[in-house]
């Protein structure tokens, strides 16, 4: 199989997000490949060794779009496991909404199929700095590919793939053809951690860096000057502080139905 | 003055009221109309005039809800095109928001997420980075496309109500769509909805797989029940009950948060609440750091007294 997996550099949730960069974008010095993008490439890296790993001729190819930093984000997914990294980077890049970003991925993932085709592209259910969730759809519409969103389970059979999902009030079965655009849930598995030898591994393994020119796609259209949405203003919320904190002497549970009543919430 | 539509989802018998909100919010911004898919109930249609809908556009196919996203999402955009909108309102579901992105790409228009208000020049308002920052934001595009958050809007009916009318919409065919081959409804609990409750009381790791306080308080309360992710991956609670990074996203009136030490994911989707109450048996507990009220304790100790004193108190 030849799988492509999305990888998404992210400031660390861990630390402070600021969004000091031009056009109110967030600062990525405190960067790291985005958390739930590891479900996703532990999914093509189950798929893959199911049908006999690299040896056999599977490749999970780590796709990101980003600035320079972004290529620690593939890295780490060498390490994990991916079979070659995909690094599309171009100053025009820069300020580019989901519309944008979908339409530079795509265009990447056309390219990287002009080779031998695609089956798969597997991406996170969000990314965790954006949330928005849009990137997947978008990449769906633009590839006229089947879209199989929040899967909590993935299994490929032959030319088709079935996934469940749980809704609020439903879950489903869904099937598709390939190839087919998935996001996967934090329920589909457990990520495994990058090992010494996979550390050494990813030495070796190859990253082939794109521009815009590389994958046909026109500065205009990315980027801050090709967005469709725009911020106008950001303003930080001034942090939550803590407020009264008590210990419980036999009677807190009579004291919290106080300060509830004193906030008019009961 | 704006042309907006609002598509509405398979509503049933009655428009829930988020939906209500939609409209009221597209009354606000310019001339409305409903782009709905599913029947039209006689009950609906009387709630779309009463909200001073004059037009329902309705699909021509039948079959949108055997895949995912795709066929809706052309159908919006089709929609959208027949009506003239320049915005487009939805809900903030997932799916919401995924049918959003993609008639986004069909219609050229920018797509915003996650909105709770709205100004008349078509400038939305959305909090960014788990609640830390809030911002204004604006499609530059003929057409916007926004997903709008549940219980920022107060639903009013229109001060003269509509005579409906009906349109068809040809939906344009969709090559490429995944099935859906079977599919169970889960039971409701009876407890109100997580993401629009008023107040929320949630359990995580702490009650060791016992989430009958959790639960007495909430009904003591009138709450909907939410947790961690580490009680729901030990099965004490289905999934849905999840708030955080990868759950729920709720900013009710009152959070009260019981056996949860705070984790930055778990905080991600709570911490836009209004007033956060902890219990927790460990004073250094993160979650304290951003409780108004904050008790040191046992919670099999302190939820049951509290739940007993509310029911006293309500008599
Ligand atoms: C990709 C990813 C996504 C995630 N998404 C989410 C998410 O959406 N939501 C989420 O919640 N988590 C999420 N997590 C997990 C998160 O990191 C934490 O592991 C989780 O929130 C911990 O749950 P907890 O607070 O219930 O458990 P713990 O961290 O184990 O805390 C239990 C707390 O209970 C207290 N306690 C124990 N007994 C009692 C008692 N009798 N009385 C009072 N207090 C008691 C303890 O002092 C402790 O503070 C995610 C993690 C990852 C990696
Ligand atoms: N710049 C990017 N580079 C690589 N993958 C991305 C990028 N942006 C988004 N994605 C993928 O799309 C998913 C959803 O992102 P989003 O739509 O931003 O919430 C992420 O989990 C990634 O897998």
């Amino acid at each position: 199989m030849k799988i492509i997996v999305l990888v998404k550099h992210v400031p660390d949730a861990q630390f402070d997000r600021h969004l000091t960069g031009e056009g109110y974008t967030t600062d990525r010095d405190e960067s790291i490949l985005s958390e739930l993008d590891e479900y996703a490439l532990e999914a093509a890296l189950q798929l893959a060794e199911a049908r006999g790993g690299s040896k056999a001729g599977n490749q999970v190819i780590a796709l990101s779009m980003g600035p320079s930093g972004a290529v620690n984000a593939i890295k780490k997914a060498l390490q994990i496991g991916a079979t070659e990294g995909v690094h599309l980077t171009d100053g025009a890049l820069a300020g580019s909404d989901a519309a944008a970003t979908s339409l530079a991925l795509a265009a990447a993932i056309r390219h990287l199929g002009s080779d031998a085709p695609v089956d798969l592209v597997l991406t996170g259910m969000a990314s965790t700095d954006g949330e928005t969730s849009l990137v997947p759809a978008q990449l769906a519409e633009r590839l006229d590919m089947p879209q199989v969103t929040f899967a909590s389970s993935l299994e490929v059979d032959g030319g088709r793939l079935t996934a469940r999902r749980d809704a609020d009030t439903s879950s489903e079965t869904v099937e598709a053809p390939l190839p087919a655009v998935v996001s996967v849930t934090d329920q589909i598995n457990e990520p495994r951690y990058p090992n010494f030898k996979g550390i050494i591994a990813a030495k070796r393994k190859s990253i082939t860096t794109l521009s815009l020119a590389d994958i046909g796609v026109d500065p205009a259209q990315v980027g801050h000057a090709g967005s469709w949405t725009s911020v106008l203003s950001a303003e930080e919320r001034p942090p939550r502080t803590a407020g009264t904190i008590i210990t419980d002497e036999g009677d807190a549970g009579i004291k919290l139905v106080d300060f509830l009543a004193a906030q008019k919430l009961l | 003055m704006a042309k907006v539509l609002v598509f509405i989802d398979n509503p049933g018998t009655s428009l829930k009221k988020s939906s209500l909100e939609l409209l009221t919010l597209g009354r606000a911004l310019g001339e409305t109309a409903v782009a709905l898919n599913g029947k039209l109930h006689d009950d609906v249609a009387a709630a779309f005039a009463e909200y001073g809908i004059g037009t329902v556009l309705l699909p021509s196919a039948e079959d949108l809800d055997d895949f995912l996203v795709a066929p809706k999402a052309a159908y919006l955009a089709a929609a959208a095109g027949q009506a003239g909108a320049n915005i487009v309102l939805l809900d903030n579901s997932p799916e919401g928001k995924e049918i959003a992105a993609r008639a986004g790409i069909r219609l050229n228009a920018g797509v915003i997420t996650d909105v709770v208000a709205v100004d008349a020049d078509g400038t939305a308002h959305k909090s960014v980075l788990a609640g830390s920052y809030n911002t204004a934001c604006k499609a530059g595009t003929p057409v916007s496309v926004l997903t709008v958050k549940a219980n920022n809007v107060v639903p009013v009916p229109a001060a003269a109500p509509a005579a409906l009318e009906t349109v068809t919409v040809d939906v344009p065919a969709v090559s490429a769509a995944a099935r859906i081959t079977a599919r169970e409804q889960k039971v409701a609990s009876g407890r109100p909805d997580l993401t629009d409750a008023r107040i929320v009381v949630a359990g995580g790791r702490g009650l060791d797989g016992d989430f009958g306080p959790v639960e007495e308080l909430a009904d003591a309360l009138g709450a909907a029940v939410g947790a961690s992710r580490a009680a729901t991956d030990a099965g004490w609670i289905s999934h849905d009950a999840q708030v955080g990074q990868t759950g729920k996203t709720v900013s009710p009136q009152l959070y009260i948060s019981a056996g949860i030490s705070g984790a930055i994911q778990q905080k991600a989707g709570m911490q836009t609440a209004k007033v956060i109450v902890a219990v927790n048996k460990d004073a250094e507990s993160p979650v304290f750091e951003i409780a108004d009220f904050g008790i040191v304790g046992d919670l099999f100790d302190v939820l049951p007294q509290a739940t007993a004193e509310i029911k006293k108190r309500k008599g």
